[in-house]
């Protein structure tokens, strides 16, 4: 190796220069087809789609669980599941949809289009975010496991000690769900990791911090969220797990343990969590919604301020989940306090896009329709929120179906609305052909209904008094009628979802083809073919403003953007890395090759996990080793990504 | 130097290294993040800990006072041994000094071995076990992780022992020596607020 392939300066050509480049940088980052090629593939974009894909079958799954539940209870008196299996379909719904559907599916959306937003060709850590798939899929399994040996997790997602210990429940239900929750925390924090550095050293030149699209900030910002609240939540299900397998007493109050303990390190992280699931998808709105408004966002600075305050403010709040638990007053009051202060900088987003509609010339595609709806739903949610952070209304409404309308109005509406909004927004780019909107538009209107006739009622049913997480109720509570409609509601939000899925199995083969802008938008991933080619951008562009491709009828900025020239970088896998803030160039990276170490690294840890599961030493221990050796080889300094010293007579 | 043109944005681009070059490399971002995470996974332990112990009514804390006279001299132990890697990873930074890094990286491998060793001695002492109490239990898995990462981080300073003996790093191309040895900085820190909790606060009560 020569000193030149050490250091060099890199050109900067247009691609009149070089006509063969794009043909040449194909051949180097194409993922061979085959199954070597699906387990080994490290393209961001084959593995946002992956993400995509497992989440939204996770969705269908919980989506079953719910509906079993509301022919359970849509009339009273009705045998068709034991408490025992309500007990096991209502834990497995939550986890299911909190866990292994609304955070996945945003990181799909975060996957394929961080790289393209940001004007590179791939993540930071390409292996460790194909390992954070293949984690991800693996823990999701390794729950749903359960239902083949019997044992579903039947606690709840919340999961409180002491009902979760031994004496009270002692099958493996719970082991499954605690070593799940711990498994898929692996998952959630090496793709934040990921995230978090793609976006401080991975954006194009001059893409300074005030230029990066706001779903960008959105993720980015629960990003750093889940490496400060994960830790709670692995800890607090590994404690569990001690008192149930080891006889420790952490959570056991009969010998000097804090059942609340388990409640403070749930929630610290859960109630964060709420924020997790719900910013990036406001991002993805913040950035499609103008677009179809055909102006930018109304108040950019604001929305990003307001965004990462949320979640700073969200670590603050988790309290409010206890105000039953018998606290003292003071500490009611405070959290009281900061969950009235955390709608602020939530309704300035809110006040944002009405501002962007309002003074817009909105387009009604079917995304506009799903942002709309998106808006809505996140005010209703919003405001049943502000009412149970009221100390004294908490006290009627917690445990009631007043809190299970709220929770859903908030994970629907912004995350669902928000999701498939995206969707048809962003799916030209993933597949190269446009979704039907006229079926789109169909299938909105089936979910809106669908999903406001089911959820609506629930909060007179909570006021009713109706509690949560029961199986069956009596006729004379009169609960029957609010009953039967929130199940007819849930049926025909299905049917919605349904029409959706046919949509996209339908234009994937006979949609119009979309070009590679077919809305008109201004940011970077918009200005390369869709579907993408492997290398994402065959020149990497350079930046002057926040709109690339809006830049002459905004006049933005002193400069223009440099799209049709740029950095070559074609001596193998390579991209540009630039400084933190101002986005300077700073170094060449070398990108690793497909590699099926994160795949072979996730069976190994799999196997470790089960035999915790067993509690089998032996298996234990063997997957301890090999964990330690497949860290081993996938870290080992590589002459080809120059980790390694040149040779002393190179 | 090359200087794009006047209309367009004005980006200075000079020669610039290419591949994993020390602090620029994506891997010390990535072990940052890692550090952050990790940090706070103990935070939470610690608060477990102080929770617990303000909740209780009186009886948590042992009879017997923690002693130091074996995690004293551990803790300074402890210190030394990053005060050895330091050192190392200092060398490698100057290529007449390469030496430095395997013998500054045995000697911290060798001090943090003493330190578990002497942890495990320190665990024999105890007169109580993780299911005795609640004290008991939170005191064996707080040290119980934190042993968990010395041990770790005693395996990645002896694979960059090998990977040094090797000949794998100069002055232009050490990323996984400043990863590895921020890893073992923050490990021995953690354990310094273990140390202030289980030996300290217990005679400030």
């Amino acid at each position: 190796m020569s000193v030149a392939d050490y250091e060099r300066l890199p050109e900067i050509k247009t691609l009149a220069d070089h006509p063969e480049l794009p043909e040449r940088l194909r051949e180097i980052w194409e993922t061979k087809p085959g199954l070597y090629g699906f387990i080994s593939s490290v393209d961001h974009k084959e593995i946002g789609i992956k993400y995509i894909v497992t989440a939204f079958i996770f969705l269908v799954l919980g989506g079953i669980e719910a509906l079993v539940m509301r022919i359970q209870l849509a009339q009273p008196g009705e045998r068709l599941l034991t408490p025992e299996q309500f007990d096991e379909l209502f834990s497995m719904h939550g986890i299911t949809m909190i866990f292994l559907y609304a955070l996945p599916i945003l990181s799909g959306f975060s996957n394929f289009l961080f790289p393209l937003v940001l004007g590179s060709r791939d993540m930071a850590f390409p292996r460790l975010n194909a390992f954070s798939y293949w984690v991800y899929l693996a823990a999701g399994l390794f729950m749903y496991a359960s239902f083949l040996v019997g044992a579903v997790p039947n606690d709840g997602w919340f999961n409180y000690a002491p009902y979760s210990l031994k004496p009270y429940n002692p099958g493996p239900n719970m082991d499954f769900y605690a070593l799940g929750m711990i498994f898929l925390g692996i998952s959630t924090t090496v793709g934040a990791a990921n995230f978090v550095v793609t976006v401080m050293r991975l954006r194009a030149p001059g893409m300074s911090i005030n230029r990066v699209p706001i779903l960008v900030w959105g993720t980015t910002t629960i990003s750093v969220g889940i490496l400060l609240a994960v830790p709670a939540v692995s800890l607090a299900f590994f404690l569990l797990w001690c008192d149930r397998q080891f006889g420790t007493h952490f959570y056991d109050a009969t010998t000097g343990g804090q059942p609340l303990l388990w409640q403070h390190l749930f929630w610290i992280f859960a109630h964060p969590w709420v924020y997790v699931i719900v910013l990036p998808a406001m991002g993805l709105v913040s950035d499609a919604l103008p677009i179809v408004c055909r102006r930018p966002l109304v108040g950019y600075t604001l929305v990003v301020l307001g965004t990462v305050l949320t979640m700073v403010l969200g670590f603050g709040v988790w309290v409010h989940h206890m105000f039953a638990t018998g606290l003292p007053p003071l500490a009611s009051s405070f959290f009281s306090g900061a969950s009235f202060i955390i709608t602020i900088p939530s309704a300035i987003a809110v006040f944002a896009w009405v501002a962007t509609i309002w003074t817009g010339r909105p387009v009604f595609t079917t995304a506009f329709h799903y942002f709309a709806g998106f808006i809505v739903m996140f005010v209703i949610g919003g405001v049943s929120g502000v009412m149970t952070a009221a100390v004294p209304a908490d006290l009627q409404l917690t445990d009631t179906y007043f809190v299970v309308a709220h929770i859903h109005y908030v994970l629907i509406g912004i995350n669902l609305f928000g999701v498939l909004g995206a969707l048809y927004f962003w799916f030209p780019k993933m597949s190269g052909r446009m979704l039907s909107e006229r079926l789109g538009k169909w299938a909105f209107w089936i979910v809106f209904i669908g999903f406001n006739v089911a959820f609506l009622p629930m909060h007179l049913t909570g006021l009713m008094g109706m509690p949560r997480r029961i199986y069956t109720y009596p006729r004379e509570a009169g609960w029957g009628l609010v009953n039967m409609v929130s199940s007819v509601g849930a049926f025909v939000l299905a049917i919605g979802i349904l029409v959706v899925f046919i949509d996209i199995l339908v234009s994937l083969r006979r949609g119009r083809i979309a070009g590679p802008n077919p809305w008109d938008a201004p940011t970077l991933e918009w200005s390369i073919p869709s579907p993408p080619p492997p290398y994402n951008f065959a020149l990497i562009p350079a930046v002057a403003s926040r709109h690339p491709l809006w830049e002459e009828r905004l006049g933005e900025g002193s400069g223009r953007s440099m799209l049709d020239r740029g950095f070559v970088l074609d001596h193998g896998k390579e991209t540009l890395a630039t400084t933190v803030i101002d986005a300077e160039p700073d170094i060449i990276l070398k990108m690793p090759e497909d590699s099926p170490w994160p795949f072979i690294t996730t069976i190994v840890i799999t196997g470790f996990f089960t035999g915790l599961l067993l509690r089998s030493a032996s298996v234990t221990a063997v997957g301890a080793v090999l964990i330690l050796l497949c860290i081993l080889f996938w870290l080992w300094p590589k002459r080809r990504l120059l980790q390694v010293a040149r040779p002393q007579h190179g | 130097m090359a200087d794009l043109a006047a209309e367009e944005e004005d980006i200075l681009v000079r020669p610039m290294p290419v591949g994993s070059a020390g602090h620029k490399s994506s891997g010390w971002y990535g072990v940052l993040t890692l550090i952050v995470t990790e940090a706070s996974l103990f935070v939470y332990l610690l608060f477990s800990y102080y929770y617990t112990w303000v909740w209780s009514d009186g009886g948590f804390l042992p009879h017997e006072r923690p002693k130091i006279t074996l995690s004293g001299p551990d803790t300074i132990i402890l210190i030394l041994s990053s005060v050895a890697v330091w050192w190392g990873e200092r060398g490698i930074k100057h290529s007449r000094r390469r030496w430095q890094l395997p013998v500054g990286l045995a000697i911290g491998i060798v001090l943090g071995v003493i330190f578990l060793v002497v942890q495990v001695y320190e665990w024999r002492d105890k007169t109580f076990r993780p299911d005795t109490s609640t004290y008991g239990s939170l005191y064996f898995t707080i040290t119980g992780f934190h042993m968990a990462h010395v041990a770790f981080g005693v395996l990645v300073l002896l694979a960059l022992f090998v990977w040094s003996l090797a000949g794998l790093f100069d002055s232009k191309r050490y990323a996984p020596v400043s990863i590895g040895s921020i890893y073992w900085h923050f490990v021995d820190v953690v354990w310094l607020f273990i140390f202030f909790t289980f030996y300290i606060t217990p005679y400030l009560a």
